[in-house]
């Protein structure tokens, strides 16, 4: 007989244990500048708070349990109690101190906090797994994991958590950097899509091309993010200077321009990588019966191979989009705002929650898209094939 | 209806087809066999245009194939090819209307049209016609593919070794099915294959091509019994000649009308070669004919299948 039957479950909520045990499940200062001081779990388990042990036990006993569906599901929905539970119990202990103590107090996420939300993620991604779901339904049972969690971010029930404190402080400038990130993502796929794509369709039908083409595009892969907006300035700043429409129409060495054009640059490559994959990957078989069948070259291009494509170049456009949403935040650095600009100021002023404020959007950004992307392709997908 | 006047195709420095002069008849089956590398599917692709020729002239309905447009050209011809080549991400209704929406019928004609050719090829509309591809088996995708290439009535069906992916048991299922089809239809149709067995059975004319040149072009009684070179003897099988004259016989044609034996019975419409095999399995020298209601119309003697080159 086999006592363990889930060793990654197992593991996962062993090193939770240790987390929670080791690290500080909170942190509270007098101020936002000074370093704080740390509350383990054990402390912050008063009243109803000692219920999140509930999934927590769950998760440790249904590693013992042998597999079947019903396991998987009683993992998801206790991950998805306990992800929301260490918020709630973080806002309720934060609410709790700013009463008692100063309105200057701050009380933060620690350590544990991160450690435990991460590994609660893992544990129900595991059991995600296990389940087989189809593509399509993995993604809305992810999201209905994490769902929880978001309505109580919304609720104010976390508001006197210092990342929020410092959000309600910079609401204005927060919603401008959210849309300011957005517009320059968008802004930076609509030419990614039209370059991309036809430079992708070139070297599928040119073999010669392939090479060359995708020799230059690895190389501006490999410039780094910052030298390549520093090797912008000086050419961007001479042509809004020689040509004036340019420059009344924004363009300058520092600022969006460049980061539009150094994104677009770094996003062609994988959106030109997948187009020319899925192409490639169009059966032989079918373009031939088209053609046999007497659809003109165009008509074979966009009834057979562009749809039979579209999933692996959907695909890349999600690289490309995550990608992008990343690299956006080091734009700021040029001037071109977004998140990154709060990241940085936050760094500046050493305030790690205003660091966080402005990282925690990224990643959820990124892990939006990316969610998106796949459920599309998953809907494609379920069409045919 | 299309004809082959002295046609040449080179792919570099390999001549593929050389000095190729055919005529293909209004409503005949040809088959076109050879081993790999004889030009044979080179050949067929050159009657629709997937593959240019380089000498000579190819005529359909009387005109150089070149002075079509590629595309109206293909539409008037059906292709299926071995890998079906079916558009997985059409329904099996959306596949088969291929040709039909490229040459804009109207919907209802077009619906009439799939439905027909579903009945005709053994799929029922209600249960396939919603279906992808990659919900039949091979044997009903083959069938799809067959359907699609049909579906607008093209005056010329052309088949580039369309069973060769098939199981035995559904490749003959689907042979019987094409003789149907070409029986009830009248069409011309130009298969390409490899397997001599099935030329045997389908063609009312064989092409047997090596190194792009015709070796022999006759029926399948004349490949057999008068073969051309050795080159044919050794493809069609030195041993199994009289065995494959056999099978180009029903029983019906040979048997003994006034005679009713009794025994295990065989049907008309077996091969004399199936025949010749029950009759060794049953150790007997005759056996009883039946019709497909199971009575009995005659009886069919081991001499009577000797009388085979008539």
């Amino acid at each position: 007989m086999q006592a363990v039957h889930n060793r990654v479950l197992l593991l996962l909520w062993l090193l939770g244990a240790m987390a929670a045990w080791q690290w500080p499940l909170l942190t509270h200062a007098p101020n936002r500048l000074v370093t704080g001081v740390g509350m383990t779990l054990a402390s912050c388990l008063t009243g109803w708070h000692v219920l999140i042990l509930i999934p927590a036990l769950l998760l440790g006993v249904a590693s013992f349990v042998s597999p079947r569906p019903a396991r998987e599901v009683v993992v998801l929905l206790a991950c998805a109690t306990w992800l929301a539970g260490l918020l709630a119990v973080g806002g309720d202990v934060a609410r709790t101190l700013a009463n008692t103590d100063s309105s200057y107090s701050r009380t933060s996420f620690g350590g544990g906090t991160w450690a435990l939300w991460v590994l609660g993620w893992l544990a129900a991604a595991d059991a995600l797994g296990r389940l087989k779901l189809n593509p399509r339904d993995t993604v809305l049972v992810a999201l209905a994991v994490l769902a929880p969690g978001v309505v109580l971010l919304f609720s104010g029930a976390l508001a006197e958590l210092s990342v929020l404190k410092e959000y309600a402080n910079r609401q204005d400038v927060f919603d401008a950097a959210l849309l300011r990130h957005l517009a320059i993502v968008a802004a930076t796929l609509v030419p990614t899509l039209l370059i991309g794509v036809p430079l992708g369709v070139a070297a599928f039908r040119r073999a010669g091309l392939r090479g060359p083409l995708f020799s230059v595009l690895n190389i501006i892969q490999t410039i780094p993010s910052i030298a390549l907006f520093g090797l912008l300035i000086a050419p961007l700043a001479a042509l809004a200077a020689h040509v004036p429409l340019l420059g009344e129409l924004g363009v300058s060495g520092i600022g969006v321009t460049p980061a539009v054009i150094a994104l677009t640059l770094y996003s062609l490559l994988p959106m030109a990588r997948s187009t020319t994959a899925g192409l490639e990957q169009v059966p032989a078989a079918v373009v031939e019966a088209a053609r046999g069948m007497g659809l003109s070259r165009r008509q074979v291009f966009w009834q057979v191979e562009v749809p039979l494509a579209l999933p692996v170049l959907l695909s890349g456009l999600r690289i490309t989009t995550v990608q992008a949403i990343g690299l956006t935040t080091v734009a700021a650095l040029i001037g071109a705002g977004g998140f990154g600009a709060i990241m940085f100021q936050g760094l500046l002023s050493s305030a790690l929650d205003l660091v966080l404020l402005g990282a925690v959007p990224v990643i959820a950004l990124a892990i939006a898209a990316d969610a998106v992307f796949k459920l599309l392709v998953s809907l494609l997908g379920a069409r045919g094939q | 209806m299309i004809q082959f006047e002295q046609v040449g195709k080179r792919f570099g420095d390999f001549v593929a087809v050389d000095n190729l002069s055919l005529r293909l008849a209004d409503g005949e089956f040809t088959v076109l066999i050879g081993p790999s590398g004889s030009g044979k599917s080179t050949t067929l692709k050159m009657i629709n245009r997937l593959v240019e020729h380089d000498q000579g002239r190819i005529l359909f309905a009387g005109q150089e194939i070149r002075s079509f447009r590629e595309e109206d050209l293909r539409r008037r011809m059906g292709y299926a090819i071995q890998s079906i080549g079916l558009f997985p991400h059409w329904t099996v209704a959306q596949n088969i209307a291929t040709v039909p929406a490229l040459l804009k019928w109207p919907k209802a004609r077009v619906a009439a049209r799939v439905e027909e050719l579903l009945h005709l090829l053994g799929l029922p509309p209600a249960e396939f016609s919603r279906r992808y591809p990659h919900q039949l088996s091979g044997g009903q995708q083959q069938r799809v593919g067959v359907a699609r290439a049909l579906a607008a009535d093209p005056e010329v069906l052309l088949m580039d070794e369309p069973f060769g992916a098939l199981d035995p048991v559904t490749r003959s299922a689907l042979q019987t099915e094409i003789a149907r089809i070409h029986q009830v239809s009248g069409k011309a149709i130009v298969l390409v294959t490899h397997d001599i067995d099935e030329a045997l059975l389908l063609a009312d004319r064989i092409v047997m091509l090596d190194r792009g040149r015709v070796v022999q072009d006759g029926t399948p009684r004349q490949i057999l019994l008068e073969p051309a070179s050795d080159f044919v003897t050794s493809f069609v099988g030195r041993s199994e000649v009289g065995l494959k004259l056999l099978a180009l016989d029903q029983v019906a044609s040979r048997m003994r009308q006034d005679q009713h034996i009794e025994g295990p019975a065989i049907t008309g419409t077996a091969t004399l070669r199936e025949a010749l095999s029950a009759l060794i399995a049953n150790r007997t020298e005759q056996l009883p004919v039946v019709d497909e209601h199971g009575h009995t119309i005659g009886s069919i003697h081991v001499a009577d299948l000797l009388d085979i080159a008539a």
